[in-house]
């Protein structure tokens, strides 16, 4: 550790004044508050931020999965000039570990590595080059260990224990029914066994943020996240400081998709101000990005299903084993979503479900939008095809037949809450007209799989269509405390009335901003409305993630703008009197009757300002059978994919998505449509292209040109129809929107390609050689030259290693 | 080194430049521009496109160095004054802007289709912008604000 010599006044960094903006209330597509300063690119996101005076930061990771650290030597490093600080674990004053769940990740590595790309020093230094080469300098003397990097093996009791608790990190068990009188009933059982590679958010802007230390001791800290207070606390604790001396504001944040839920730099930064009182800032970049997220979990599943000869489901076996990698992150809350998602939105009578979450030496996975659910939907989708395949049935009717409805139970023993359209969405999506199918032959090449790499003139090309259905819980459940604040203030500035929104609700695309500015116009009737910047100086929000803020944050600032109405209108009652009837606010005038009884100038000489904490109804976690009232709300979406494979060389194309799903209501409708177009485009990655690769412990491909996400080339329109069917319980009657389009849409698009080639396809993403049916899944171990199957086998990306 | 260059009509000169330093480098941190984003700085997502002598280039992959002479037109150079430009504005009225991390470069590499091809096809557009990732939107509003802004261009 060294200290800066010279300490420069304490720095500040002026707030960005909140944009007033104007029409749009709820239900009507409202343009985005910040889309201006976004398209000229004056919006500032974290990785934009710059001081005088500011150094950078970097990160040095371990190159090996598994490893003990014997020695780390930072002297070289330090004497670098240029360089202004090394800090190992011995410079983390407070608590060394964080996590959200169970604090079991180091801050910095000490002692044991757990995964490849663990973080082990950081260094702060002028120039962002000097901070990369001072990493060289750094020497870390490592024994190397055998990486544990399968799940299945972690959980054997003879496997190294890569934690003190042991490698399982949980094992929810739900037993419903009675499954071994019911496996006597079936007249039709079917089996399979699937599996989900590990999905990267992906999200465009990289982790990063700047700190400021205050000079008192304190630090500022200006970051991307989906979660202000979480982080802010965990920040304050491995700090050693108390939570008041450690301050967020959001920073533009470019995308997050559960990968922000974490943390990554935040501490890191804030060690490294306080220790150069310079402000710091800490930009990963792509590849690093890949190490500071934690990933979707890789699962393995197998089902077995049980059914009557006329289709009726009468037993669900499903057991999983998901990979949490190498720390608890949220895993804990993905073993039990999986769980409950397992057997799909049916009646299924019984079940038995077990899900396993283990530690091993792979990166560590958390959350991901679908959270469980998305692997569980594969799988039981994957299952109730093959299901209507054994039993002649057509996929749509097997599943309508089974839909769930209000009054069911679900098999974890929550009562299904209005409404739960699974028929309706069906239905409808089946309903709508097919795209047009060219002949193929003589096509435009860019209406070919392959496109014009012109690998296809329309020979070997087949096309096939494809259904899937999901649910997904909204909010956070188990018997979390789940709530948000708002802070609503009116007020009469330039000679007009204003309101101003305060939450820490973390903006990170999906719109929440508009949102809030909508229902501030709604409840009040006042045009011009400011939603400040999201910080810490209000009130938790409660993460972005469950698809739950338009519900949570929504639902606060709906009441804060009640109560905010409510003193107005006492104000109006003192001055008119108590019989001044049914008062409302339109457009700036309170008014009774239809008629103008006071502008709000004449009330507002002193504003009016009002903070509040809104809550759903209680959750509560499950008991030793996996049965409870363990979820808030279920959102419901359907999805109907067609594709085209060119069979031959195991290239597809998707022609067209289409998808139903219930939302309550269309808060705002464009953007709604918007997040369920990107949503779909991630279910689309998933099902062929998105894997992070990972052998013997180490990241494969961590860079865009490895890891493939959906272009405007693979991604086809997506048609829709939205359900609004309001949930009695909602603000609004609104359902959380984000997940449920991600999570129908893969299984739907892995159906068609099914029913364009006839193969199994078991395994997402789906890759060329599966669809041509050389390799069922890629193979375990890469093959050698000479072994058996090695021309046919070998992976492009394997073979390049050789 | 010192550089020196044509940025958004304007001539910049920047002392202390490494040799290593992108032009997306010194774009974001030397010259107070830091609307061309860095999401991948390996040329795969687009989002740092800018105009190097009227072509269309990835920033983080032009050498500081390379860029001594030229004449640079990024994001912020696209509008003429305090109006958006016609892409601009359809962007934003398309509802093609979620995080907005891929944006500028969207802003860029359209603004480009457009002058070579005021109305490109659907195909065309497609083809256009599929050097530019965006994780957000699933491209359908993008391809929404580029037909707009074709449409008020053209
Ligand atoms: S940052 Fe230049 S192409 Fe991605
Ligand atoms: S809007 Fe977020 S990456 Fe495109």
């Amino acid at each position: 550790m060294m200290r800066a010599e010279t300490v420069p006044a304490t720095p500040t960094r002026e707030r960005p004044e909140a944009p007033v903006t104007r029409p749009g209330r709820i239900g009507e597509s409202t343009t985005r508050a910040d889309g201006v300063p976004k398209v000229t690119g004056e919006f500032e996101y974290s990785s934009d931020l710059s001081m005088d005076g500011m150094l950078w930061g970097a990160t040095l990771r371990s190159p090996h999965p598994h490893a003990n650290i014997w020695s780390v030597d930072t002297s070289e490093a330090e004497a670098m000039p240029g360089v202004f600080a090394v800090l190992t674990h011995e410079d983390v004053p407070g608590r060394k570990v964080y996590g959200m769940e169970i604090p079991d990740q180091p801050v910095l590595a000490w002692e044991r590595i757990r995964y490849g790309g663990e973080p082990v020093a950081v260094v702060a230094a002028d120039h962002p080059e000097t901070a990369r080469l001072a990493l060289e300098k750094i020497s870390v003397e490592y024994e190397v260990l055998d990486p544990l990097t399968d799940a299945q093996e972690a959980m054997k009791e003879d496997a190294p224990k890569l934690h003190l608790s042991g490698n399982v990190l949980r094992h929810v068990r739900i037993d419903h029914g009675n499954v071994a009188k019911a496996s006597a009933e079936a007249d039709v059982v079917v089996t399979g066994e699937y599996e989900v590679g590990m999905q990267d958010q992906a999200f465009l802007g990289p982790e990063s943020g700047l700190a400021v230390p205050d000079g008192e001791g304190g630090v500022d800290l200006y970051i991307s996240t989906q979660w202000l207070h979480v982080d802010r606390d965990q920040v304050a604790e491995s700090l050693g400081l108390p939570p008041e001396m450690v301050r967020l504001t959001l920073s533009g944040v470019g995308g997050a998709f559960g990968g922000r839920e974490d943390l990554s730099m935040q501490v890191h930064a804030c060690l490294l101000a306080l220790h150069t009182e310079r402000p710091v800032k800490m930009v990963y970049n792509r590849e690093e990005s890949f190490y500071g997220h934690v990933h979707r979990h890789p699962a393995k599943m197998s089902y077995e299903h049980g059914a009557t000869k006329s289709g009726e489901l009468v037993y669900v076996k499903a057991r999983f084993v998901l990979d949490g990698g190498a720390y608890a992150s949220s895993s804990m809350a993905v073993c039990l979503n999986a769980a409950t998602f397992a057997c799909g939105p049916y009646k299924v009578p019984n079940a038995e479900v077990e899900s396993y979450l283990a530690y091993t030496n792979n990166p560590p996975c958390g959350a991901m939008r679908g959270f469980g659910a998305v692997q569980a939907c594969f799988g039981h989708e994957s299952q109730m095809d093959k299901l209507a395949e054994a039993l002649g049935m057509d996929p749509v009717e097997l599943r309508v037949k089974n839909a769930i409805e209000p009054g069911d139970r679900f098999p974890f023993g929550q009562e299904v809450p209005p409404p739960a359209p699974v028929v309706e969405i069906l239905e409808r999506v089946k309903a709508m007209p097919m795209p047009e199918e060219k002949e193929v032959m003589g096509r435009d090449l860019r209406e070919l799989p392959g496109g014009v790499s012109n690998t296809t003139h329309g020979e070997g090309v087949r096309r096939g269509v494809g259904y899937a259905v999901s649910f997904k819980n909204i909010g956070f459940s188990a018997g979390f405390d789940d709530y948000s604040t708002a802070r609503v203030i009116l007020s009469i500035e330039d000679g007009e009335p204003l309101v101003r929104v305060h939450t820490a609700a973390a903006e990170v695309g999906q719109g929440l901003v508009t949102l809030q500015a909508q229902i501030a116009r709604t409840e009040l009737g006042v045009e011009r409305v400011a939603v400040l910047q999201a910080d810490t100086r209000v009130g938790s929000a409660g993460s972005t993630s469950a698809s739950r803020q338009s519900y949570v944050t929504g639902g606060a600032v709906k009441k804060a703008c009640e109560a905010v109405r409510e003193r107005l209108f006492e104000r109006v009652r003192e001055e008119l009197g108590e019989d001044s009837g049914d008062l409302s606010v339109e457009n700036g005038d309170v008014v009774s009757g239809g008629e103008v009884v006071l502008p709000l100038s004449e009330v507002l000489d002193e504003e009016i300002e009002e903070t509040v904490e809104y809550r759903h109804k209680p959750t509560y976690p499950p008991d030793e059978n996996g049965q409870g009232d363990v979820h808030v709300q279920f959102a419901f979406s359907a999805h109907r994919a067609v594709v085209e494979v060119d069979v031959e060389l195991g290239l597809v194309r998707v022609v067209e998505l289409a998808t139903a799903q219930d939302v309550g209501k269309a808060m705002n409708p464009q953007a709604l449509e918007g997040q369920i177009e990107g949503g779909v485009a991630q279910g689309l990655g998933l099902a062929l292209l998105e894997e992070i690769q990972i052998k013997d412990g180490r990241i494969q491909n961590a860079s865009f040109t490895d890891y493939l996400l959906p272009t405007t080339l693979d991604m086809p329109s997506v048609k829709m129809d939205i359900l609004e069917l309001a949930d009695p319980e909602a603000p609004y009657g609104l359902k959380g929107v984000g997940e449920p389009p991600t999570i129908s849409s893969t299984p739907a698009i892995v159906a068609a390609l099914r029913d364009a080639t006839g193969r199994e396809l078991p395994r997402v993403p789906v890759k060329p050689e599966q669809i041509v049916g050389i390799a069922k899944k890629p193979p375990d171990a890469p093959p050698q030259p000479g072994s058996a199957g090695y021309a046919e086998l070998g992976r492009l990306d394997e073979r390049r290693e050789q | 080194m010192r550089l020196r260059l044509e940025v958004n009509g304007e001539r910049r000169e920047v002392d202390g430049v490494w040799e290593g330093e992108s032009l997306l480098y010194v774009l974001r941190e030397r010259l107070g521009l830091p609307g061309s984003k860095n999401a991948c700085e390996q040329g795969e997502c687009g989002s740092c496109s800018v105009y190097m002598d009227g072509i269309l280039v990835c920033s983080c992959l032009v050498l500081a160095g390379q860029a001594e002479g030229r004449e640079v037109v990024t994001v912020e150079g696209i509008a003429g004054g305090d109006e958006l430009h016609p892409v601009q504005e359809a962007f934003v009225e398309a509802g093609a802007v979620q995080c907005g991390f891929c944006t500028p470069g969207f802003v860029v590499a359209t603004h480009d289709l457009l002058r070579r091809e005021p109305e490109p096809t659907d195909a065309e557009i497609r083809e256009a912008l599929a050097g530019n990732l965006c994780r957000c939107t699933g491209y359908e509003k993008i391809l929404d604000a580029v037909r707009l802004a074709a449409q008020r261009t053209g």
